[in-house]
C-alpha cells in the first residue's frame, strides 16, 4: 500500500472531522433566538434571566463568536469536551466509561450480520431461484422493514416475557460472569445485525452474480480447478469489495441503531447519558457523544477503505 | 415511463394507497377521540366499540392506530416535500451551471451525510425541544443532500443532450429551459428518491417517538403506542403487538413500491 495513499485518506478523515466538530459548534448559533434562553425554556415558559446569564457566561456564550470557536477546538484538541450541565461531571469520562460497551455491541451486530449475510448471499447466488433464495428474498425484505426498536421490543416480548428462556436486559461485566455477559449482550446484538445482515445478503448475492458471469470463472473451471476453489479465490475475491462498500454505508445507520436498542435493552453504552442529556437540554453532553460516535463513524469508513485496498490494488492507484 | 412500465406498479402500490385513504379518512371514520382517557377501563379487553381494546389510559387502541398513521405520514410527507424542494433546487443549480459556487453548496449539503441521522436528530431536538415541527425540520435537514446528490447527477448527464441544445436554440431561457425540458426528463429518479424518503422518514420518526423525543403525548403516534406498551407488556401483551404489526407493514409495503419504482425507472435494476 503505497504511503502517498494512506497520507492523504488520513488527511481527509481528519478535515472531515473538523468540519464535523464545526457543524457541531454552530448549529447552537444558527438556531434563531438567543442559545441559553432556549436550552433552559420548556413549554413555552419564558426561563429565569439570573440562570440564563449564568448558562450563557458558562457556556462562554457571552464572548464573541470567533473566540468561542477558539477555545472550542483548542479544548477539543485537548480532549476536553466540557461538563454536564446536569451533575458537572466531566463529558470525557463519561463518555471513557460507557463508549468499550457501545463498541462491543457495534462489533458483536456487525460481526453476527457478516456470518449470517455473506454465507447466506453466497449460497443464495449459487442456487439462484432456487427455494433457498426465493424464501430468503422475502425474509430479507421483511428484515429491511421492520424497525430496529421494533425487533428489540418483540424480542424481549417473546423470549423474556413469554418463554421466560431469556433476561429482558441489563448488563453484567465480562470479567466478572461471562457467560451471563454474553447471554445478555445476544439479544441487542442480534437486533442490531438484522438489517446489516439483510443488506449484506442481498449485495453479496448480486455480487457473486455479477463475478460468476465473468470469462476468467468459466477458464478456471475449463482448466479444471475444483468448483470450491473456483468461488472462493475467483469468484468470491472479486465480489467481496462491492459487499464491504455496503458495509461501509450501512454504518452509519448501524451507529444509530445502537442507540435505539441500547435503550430497548438497558445496555449501558452510550445512549444512556445521550437520552438523558437530550431529554435535559445538556447541550455539552449531547455535543460530546454525537462527535465521538461521528468520528467512529470516520473511523470505521476509513477502516472500510483500507480493507479495500488491501483487497484490491486497483483502489490503491 | 411510459404508460406500459407503469402497469407492474398497481399491485405494489394498492396497499400503500390504502393506508393513506385510510390515514386521509381519520376524521370521518366512526372512531373513538384518540386522545380521550378513560382510566376507569384501562387495558380493557377488545369489545364492541374497541375492537382492538384500550391502552393504559383507556384511550381507544384502534383509533389510535389510524390516527397515528396521519401523523406518521404526515411528518413524513411534509419533511420529504420539504427535502426535495431544497434539494432539487440545489441540484439543478449545482448539476447546470459551471459556477463554482453552486457546485461548492451541493458539497456543503453533503456534510450532512458524515453523521449517522438518528445523532444529527437528537443533536437538534436537544436544541429545538421535542415535537411534530421539530421532526419535520430535522427530517427535512437529513434528506436534502440525497435529493441535491441525485438530481445533480441526473442534470449532468441531460446538459449536453440534444433535446436541451434544442431547448437553448429556440431561445428559451434558461429557467425555462430546467424546468419545463431538464426536469421533467430527470423526474424519474426524483420521485424515486422521493419515495426513499418517505419511507425513511416513517421509520426514524418512529424510533425518535419510540425515545420519547418525537411527536409529543398525547398525540398519537405508532413508536408512542410501543413506548407506552412496553411497560404493560406483561399484562397486555398484544398492545405491543398492534402497532409493531401497523409499523412494519406500512414499513414493507412503501420499501416494495420504492423498489418497484426503481425498476420502473431504471430497467437495468429490473433483471434481478
Amino acid at each position: 500500500m503505497s504511503s502517498a495513499w494512506l497520507i492523504r485518506r488520513l488527511l481527509v478523515v481528519l478535515f472531515l472531522a473538523w468540519v464535523v466538530a464545526t457543524v457541531v459548534f454552530l448549529a447552537l448559533h444558527v438556531v434563531p433566538g438567543d442559545p441559553a434562553e432556549l436550552l433552559l425554556s420548556s413549554g413555552g415558559a419564558t426561563p429565569d434571566p439570573a440562570l440564563v446569564e449564568e448558562l450563557r457566561s458558562r457556556l462562554g456564550l457571552d464572548q464573541p463568536l470567533l473566540v468561542q470557536y477558539g477555545a472550542f477546538l483548542v479544548s477539543l484538541f485537548h480532549g476536553d469536551l466540557g461538563t454536564s450541565l446536569i451533575d458537572d461531571y466531566p463529558v470525557v469520562q463519561e463518555i471513557a466509561l460507557r463508549l468499550p460497551r457501545t463498541l462491543e455491541l457495534v462489533a458483536a451486530g456487525a460481526f453476527l450480520a457478516v456470518m449470517a449475510g455473506v454465507p447466506a448471499g453466497v449460497y443464495a447466488a449459487l442456487h439462484r431461484g432456487g427455494r433457498f433464495d426465493r424464501a430468503a428474498a422475502s425474509i430479507t425484505a421483511l428484515l429491511l422493514a421492520v424497525p430496529v426498536f421494533v425487533v428489540g421490543t418483540l424480542l424481549v416480548l417473546l423470549l423474556a416475557q413469554v418463554l421466560r428462556l431469556m433476561p429482558a436486559g441489563g448488563y453484567v461485566p465480562f470479567s466478572q460472569d461471562p457467560l451471563r455477559h454474553l447471554m445478555l449482550l445476544a439479544l441487542p446484538a442480534i437486533a442490531i445485525a438484522k438489517g446489516l445482515a439483510a443488506m449484506l445478503f442481498r449485495s453479496t448475492r448480486a455480487a457473486m452474480l455479477d463475478a460468476l458471469a465473468n470469462d476468467y470463472v468459466r477458464t478456471a473451471l475449463a482448466k479444471g480447478l475444483s468448483p470450491l476453489r473456483v468461488i472462493v479465490v475467483h469468484v468470491l475475491r472479486n465480489a467481496l469489495n462491492p459487499v464491504i462498500t455496503v458495509l461501509g454505508l450501512q454504518m452509519g445507520t448501524l451507529l444509530g441503531g445502537t442507540v435505539l436498542v441500547e435503550y430497548v435493552f438497558n445496555w449501558p453504552g452510550l445512549s444512556t447519558p445521550l437520552l438523558r442529556a437530550v431529554e435535559g437540554r445538556d447541550y455539552p453532553t449531547v455535543v460530546g457523544i454525537v462527535l465521538t460516535i461521528s468520528v467512529l463513524f470516520l473511523l470505521i469508513n476509513l477502516a472500510v477503505d483500507l480493507l479495500q485496498a488491501a483487497l484490491d490494488p486497483r483502489i490503491r492507484a | 415511463m411510459r404508460a406500459a412500465s407503469l402497469r407492474p406498479l398497481l399491485r405494489p402500490a394498492l396497499p400503500v394507497a390504502i393506508i393513506l385513504l385510510v390515514a386521509l379518512a381519520a376524521p370521518l371514520l366512526p372512531l373513538a377521540d384518540p386522545v380521550k382517557q378513560d382510566v376507569a377501563r384501562r387495558l380493557a379487553e377488545p369489545m364492541a366499540g374497541a375492537w382492538l381494546g384500550r391502552d393504559e389510559f383507556g384511550r381507544d387502541v384502534l383509533s389510535r392506530l389510524v390516527w397515528g398513521a396521519r401523523t406518521s405520514l404526515t411528518v413524513a410527507f411534509a419533511a420529504s416535500l420539504a427535502a426535495g424542494l431544497i434539494g432539487v433546487a440545489l441540484g439543478l443549480l449545482g448539476g447546470w451551471t459551471r459556477h463554482l459556487g453552486a457546485a461548492l453548496s451541493v458539497r456543503c449539503v453533503e456534510i450532512i451525510m458524515c453523521f449517522p441521522p438518528v445523532l444529527l436528530a437528537l443533536l437538534v431536538v436537544t436544541l429545538l425541544g421535542p415535537g411534530a415541527a421539530t421532526l419535520i425540520l430535522v427530517l427535512a435537514v437529513l434528506y436534502v443532500p440525497g435529493f441535491a446528490r441525485i438530481t445533480q447527477a441526473e442534470v449532468r448527464s441531460v446538459r449536453e443532450r440534444d433535446f436541451v441544445e434544442a431547448a437553448r436554440a429556440m431561445g428559451c431561457t434558461t429557467a425555462r429551459i430546467l424546468l419545463r425540458t431538464v426536469l421533467p426528463n430527470i423526474a424519474g429518479p426524483i420521485l424515486v428518491q422521493f419515495s426513499l424518503a418517505v419511507a425513511a422518514a416513517v421509520v426514524l420518526e418512529s424510533g425518535l417517538s419510540f425515545l420519547g423525543l418525537g411527536v409529543v403525548p398525547p398525540a398519537p403516534s405508532w413508536g408512542l403506542m410501543i413506548r407506552g406498551a412496553r411497560a404493560t407488556m406483561e399484562q397486555a401483551p398484544l398492545l405491543l403487538v398492534w402497532p409493531c404489526l401497523v409499523l412494519t407493514f406500512t414499513i414493507l409495503a412503501m420499501n416494495r413500491l420504492c423498489d418497484r419504482l426503481r425498476d420502473a425507472v431504471d430497467p437495468r435494476t429490473a433483471s434481478r
